[in-house]
């Protein structure tokens, strides 16, 4: 074993145990926490498959964008989880066991796939630089992805805004919203 | 104009009238009798133009007026209608069209036209108080039709023709007993006639059949004017007690008359008849229908006599209407002497003269029979009409004094010959031609020449049993005269009685003419032993009808002084037991005669015989038999049974068959369907996960399906 | 060195964790925690295959980075929605939010 695959596998266990832990917890906050190093592990592992710039993207915008955002909404909500029940609903059995099939199955197909059982990292062909430059032209390049890109900035655009409208307050109170 | 067509249209203006009447003039009382009297004016006067030329012709007998039409085809021939006038149905058109038309008259009078309708006046009940009879216009159509169905009979050529007629008068007969169908008495009265009448009917028609069968005609006079097939019914035996074919043929026709001329045994229906109005009365009983029996018979004394002639033994047959017309005779006329109904007397008198006319035809006096017919056709007449106004009176006095007396009733009358003057005498000739008084009633040369017959044939039963009814004939009629009018009014009502309207006086008028004048046409040549030169035109006249001409009787003194004595007698006797009648005092025969008066009085018993025999059976056969326990019991049981069996079958159908399978069915798929539903939403549970985790599952295994056998 | 199946299998196995997350956790911001897992999974498989397969074409990266708008945009309107529910029936608990239930 190399010191590769030691480091890929202490990451690895870090993140699904994270992974584990955010949906086991009972306590949001925790949950929440648990899931920044599940994307911290992640980002790692980006970074040990030589992509850089998503590494660094995703420490931005999971951990430092979505993580907060989702700790800020369990803070919003945060009235009703003092008398919660379970953390998890009825069915989890059901769950389990469809999580186990999809992965037992996944699993049978990459078995089936010889190639990949014994696939190895060729070196990469440029610097990493040049890989970064190579990425911004490709978002860019009308000939290549400028329309998923422009695209996904529209998308961004309609959650911002869909996002704002949904969350405002409402003007007066709802009807079947007095009593309560 | 030829007397053939003339006679053809002699029964026809009072058809006319009766439907004139009915279909269109029948709100306007007056518009209505003028038809009906002018309808019959103008019969009368066709009738009377043919009878002149009818006396007129010599040998009428041989060549009479005769014309028919072929009418019915038939399968060997065609049958044929037509008329007919020899010398009896001469002098029959002659009375019947006198005494129609004087009845016709009478009748406006009696009816009260002129006064107002009274408002408490109900139609089919008598009016109370002198109010004119609020169905007026139909009594005139129903007489009209009668006369129709009268003056058809006798102007007819053959048996059914006149059968026709006979059931026409029937029908009236019938609907003008119950003209005031208001009165329970009235109703049970027009059908008894009707079902009486009916039973001598039945008889007839078998003889009509019968002598059909056997001759192949009913035609007068290929019948009876015919030797030959006279002399072949007469050889034929019939079976029926040893009388030939004839002979029986003859009897079953009687039983016509003996029903229709209320004859023993059928005699039950003419009392009670007298619940009509009095012309009714007049006409029906008197005049022209119970006529039309003796009509019949003698018409047919040739089948009734075959096999018999002059001066020999009777026939079977012949014995028969003679036993049952003397019998009659008598027997009515002791009734008679018990009743105390005005019209009741004259019932039981015109059964018993009947009687006597039947009983001459039994005999073979032919012409006697006819003879009689016409005479009394003419007193009787006038003694109902004269009664009619009798009674019209008392019901005046009756109205005045508000009693409440019967107004027919004879003890509560007397007197009457003050207030009554016209009625009087006329009802005082009427009686006496009924008595046979001497001489100057037509009444006695007819009755004289039936007791002369059956004294000169020997028949000394007959003549005795004629004579003695004679005598109480005589009787019954002064009693009867004698109670009315003569000595002192007996009630208020009485008292306060007064004369009738000239329409109802001088029909009276002319009938006394002709009750004292009829009979001189009849008197014997050799009368009273004077050889008077006149020969009998009555009898030459009418025995011409017949293939052999009668011989004319030698006059005979006992018979005469016989019959004399005892009209004379009847009359004294009548007269000195009724003279002093007081009022409210029995009858003075009462206690005398004891058990025989009431035997008389409740006329033998006889109604209640024949209800006992006949009339109770057939209610019970009636309303038990068919109607309870056929009609209702098996015939509506078997109908309820039906529906019952449908209904349950309907019902177990339903019940089986329809709600648990097609409804079931029906039932069964909604109720799937729902419970399919049911179970199947909660599926739709609304929580995403559980989507989610199914949604995944099945992809899952979908997924796996494809990639493992990879189809 | 590091075989590509020891990055499938860490990402299978992290995209089965969050799919447990999503279809077991009650709490509708646990779900969506979940949700994040899965695409982190996902992309984490993208750029397992870019390395191994392909790394000379970029294609892979820029799928990654589409997901990565894709993932933001999402769980932002997603917590939007939260909020909202939870401001008109004051639960957050998924099995609560069951309106269209039969």
């Amino acid at each position: 074993m190399t010191a590769m695959q030691i480091v890929f596998l202490v990451i690895g266990a870090a993140t699904l145990l994270g992974g584990v832990m955010v949906v086991v917890s009972r306590n949001l906050i925790h949950a929440a926490l648990w899931l920044i190093l599940s994307l911290a592990g992640v980002a790692a592992l980006f970074v040990l498959l030589e992509a850089g710039l998503l590494a660094v993207v995703q420490v931005a915008v999971y951990i430092g964008a979505i993580a907060i955002l989702i700790i800020f909404a369990v803070m919003l909500t945060r009235r009703v989880m003092a008398d919660s029940g379970p953390a998890a609903n009825p069915n989890w059995w059901a769950a389990a066991l469809a999580a186990l099939m999809i992965f037992a199955g996944l699993v049978v197909v990459f078995m089936q796939l010889p190639a990949l059982g014994a696939a190895q990292a060729a070196p990469l062909a440029g610097d990493p630089e040049v890989l970064v430059e190579d990425l911004g032209r490709a978002l860019v390049d009308v000939d290549r992805y400028v329309v998923p890109f422009e695209v996904a900035s529209v998308l961004l655009l309609a959650a911002l805004i869909g996002a704002v409208v949904v969350a405002r307050p409402p003007e007066e109170p709802l009807p079947g919203e007095e009593g309560r | 104009m030829r007397p053939e067509l003339l006679t053809w249209l002699i029964p026809l203006p009072p058809i006319l009238a009766f439907f004139v009447i009915v279909l269109l003039t029948n709100r306007s009382n007056r518009l209505s009798h003028s038809i009906a009297i002018g309808a019959m004016l103008a019969s009368w006067g066709m009738a009377m133009a043919v009878f002149w030329q009818a006396i007129t012709t010599e040998h009428l007998g041989e060549n009479p007026f005769a014309a028919s039409l072929p009418w019915l085809p038939t399968g060997g021939g065609v049958l044929r209608f037509g008329v007919l006038i020899d010398p009896l149905s001469a002098i029959t058109l002659f009375f019947v069209a006198w005494t129609c038309l004087a009845i016709f008259v009478y009748s406006v009078g009696y009816h009260n036209f002129g006064k107002q309708r009274d408002p408490e006046d109900r139609p089919g009940l008598p009016p109370r108080a002198g109010g004119i009879e609020p169905m007026y216009a139909r009594f005139f159509a129903f007489i009209s039709l009668f006369a129709f169905g009268m003056l058809t009979l006798v102007v007819s050529d053959n048996l059914l023709l006149l059968f026709i007629g006979w059931e026409i008068m029937g029908l009236c007969s019938y609907l003008l007993i119950g003209f005031w169908y208001g009165k329970d008495s009235a109703r049970r009265a027009m059908v008894k006639a009707f079902i009486t009448t009916r039973v001598g009917d039945v008889f007839m028609l078998l003889g009509i059949a019968y002598l059909y069968s056997a001759t192949g005609t009913l035609n007068y006079r290929e019948i009876l004017f015919n030797e030959d097939v006279l002399a072949q019914l007469a050889a034929a035996p019939s079976g029926v007690l040893g009388m030939s074919t004839a002979g029986l043929i003859g009897l079953l026709l009687f039983l016509g008359t003996v029903g229709k001329s209320a004859q023993w045994p059928l005699h039950v229906w003419l009392p009670d008849a007298m619940e009509g109005p009095t012309p009714v009365s007049a006409m029906i009983h008197a005049a022209t229908m119970v006529s039309a029996g003796v009509y019949l018979a003698v018409r047919f004394f040739p089948l009734l006599s075959a096999g018999w002639h002059e001066g020999g033994p009777l026939t079977t047959t012949m014995t028969v209407v003679a036993f049952i017309g003397a019998f009659t005779a008598l027997f009515a006329a002791t009734i008679a002497i018990a009743q105390k109904d005005v019209k009741r007397v004259l019932a039981y008198s015109t059964i018993s003269q009947l009687g006597y006319m039947v009983a001459a035809v039994g005999i073979g006096a032919y012409v006697a029979a006819a003879f009689h017919l016409v005479t009394h056709a003419f007193f009787k007449a006038l003694l109902f009409l004269g009664s009619g106004s009798v009674i019209h009176g008392m019901e005046h006095g009756v109205h005045k004094t508000h009693a409440h007396v019967d107004a027919q009733d004879m003890f509560n009358m007397g007197g009457l010959r003050k207030k009554m003057p016209i009625t009087f005498v006329t009802f005082t000739i009427g009686g006496l031609a009924l008595s046979g008084f001497p001489l100057v009633t037509a009444g006695f040369w007819s009755k004289d020449e039936i007791l002369a017959d059956a004294f000169a044939n020997g028949h000394l039963a007959v003549f005795l049993t004629l004579a003695l009814a004679a005598l109480l004939t005589a009787f019954y009629t002064m009693r009867q005269i004698t109670l009315t009018f003569l000595g002192q009014p007996r009630t208020e009502a009485a008292k306060h009685a007064h004369e009738s309207v000239w329409t109802m006086t001088a029909p009276l008028v002319v009938l006394a003419v002709f009750a004292v004048a009829a009979g001189w046409v009849g008197i014997p040549e050799g009368f009273l032993g004077l050889r008077l030169g006149i020969p009998n035109w009555f009898h030459d006249f009418v025995g011409g009808t017949l293939l052999e001409h009668p011989p004319a009787l030698a006059f005979n003194w006992i018979p005469l002084l016989t019959s004399v004595a005892v009209a004379s007698l009847g009359l004294l006797i009548g007269w000195l037991v009724y003279r002093r009648q007081a009022a409210g005092a029995p009858d003075p025969l009462e206690k005398p005669l004891g058990a025989v008066y009431t035997a008389w009085k409740k006329k033998y018993g006889f109604d209640e015989l024949y209800d006992f025999l006949f009339v109770r059976p057939l209610y019970w056969l009636a309303e038990t038999f068919t109607y309870r326990w056929i009609d209702r019991g098996v015939i509506d049981g078997f109908l309820h049974g039906v529906a019952a069996l449908a209904l349950r079958f309907g019902a177990a159908f339903r019940n089986y068959f329809d709600k648990p399978v097609v409804n079931g069915f029906g039932d069964l798929v909604g109720e799937t369907t729902k419970r399919a539903g049911r179970t199947f939403r909660s599926l739709q549970t609304g929580r995403v996960q559980q989507y989610l985790i199914v949604g995944l599952v099945f992809s899952g295994l979908l997924l796996s399906y494809i990639l493992l056998f990879q189809p | 060195m590091i075989p590509l199946t020891w990055y499938l299998l860490l990402a299978a196995g992290l995209f089965c964790v969050g799919l447990y997350g999503v279809l077991a956790r009650r709490n509708a911001v646990a779900i969506l925690m979940g949700i994040e897992l899965m695409l982190n999974a996902v992309n984490l498989n993208l750029v397992a295959f870019w390395r191994y397969i392909t790394p000379t074409v970029i294609a892979g990266q820029v799928f990654a980075v589409i997901v990565f708008a894709v993932a933001a945009s999402e769980a932002a309107v997603g917590l939007a929605l939260i909020i909202s529910i939870y401001r008109r029936r004051s639960t957050v608990v998924a099995d609560e939010i069951n309106m269209l239930k039969w």
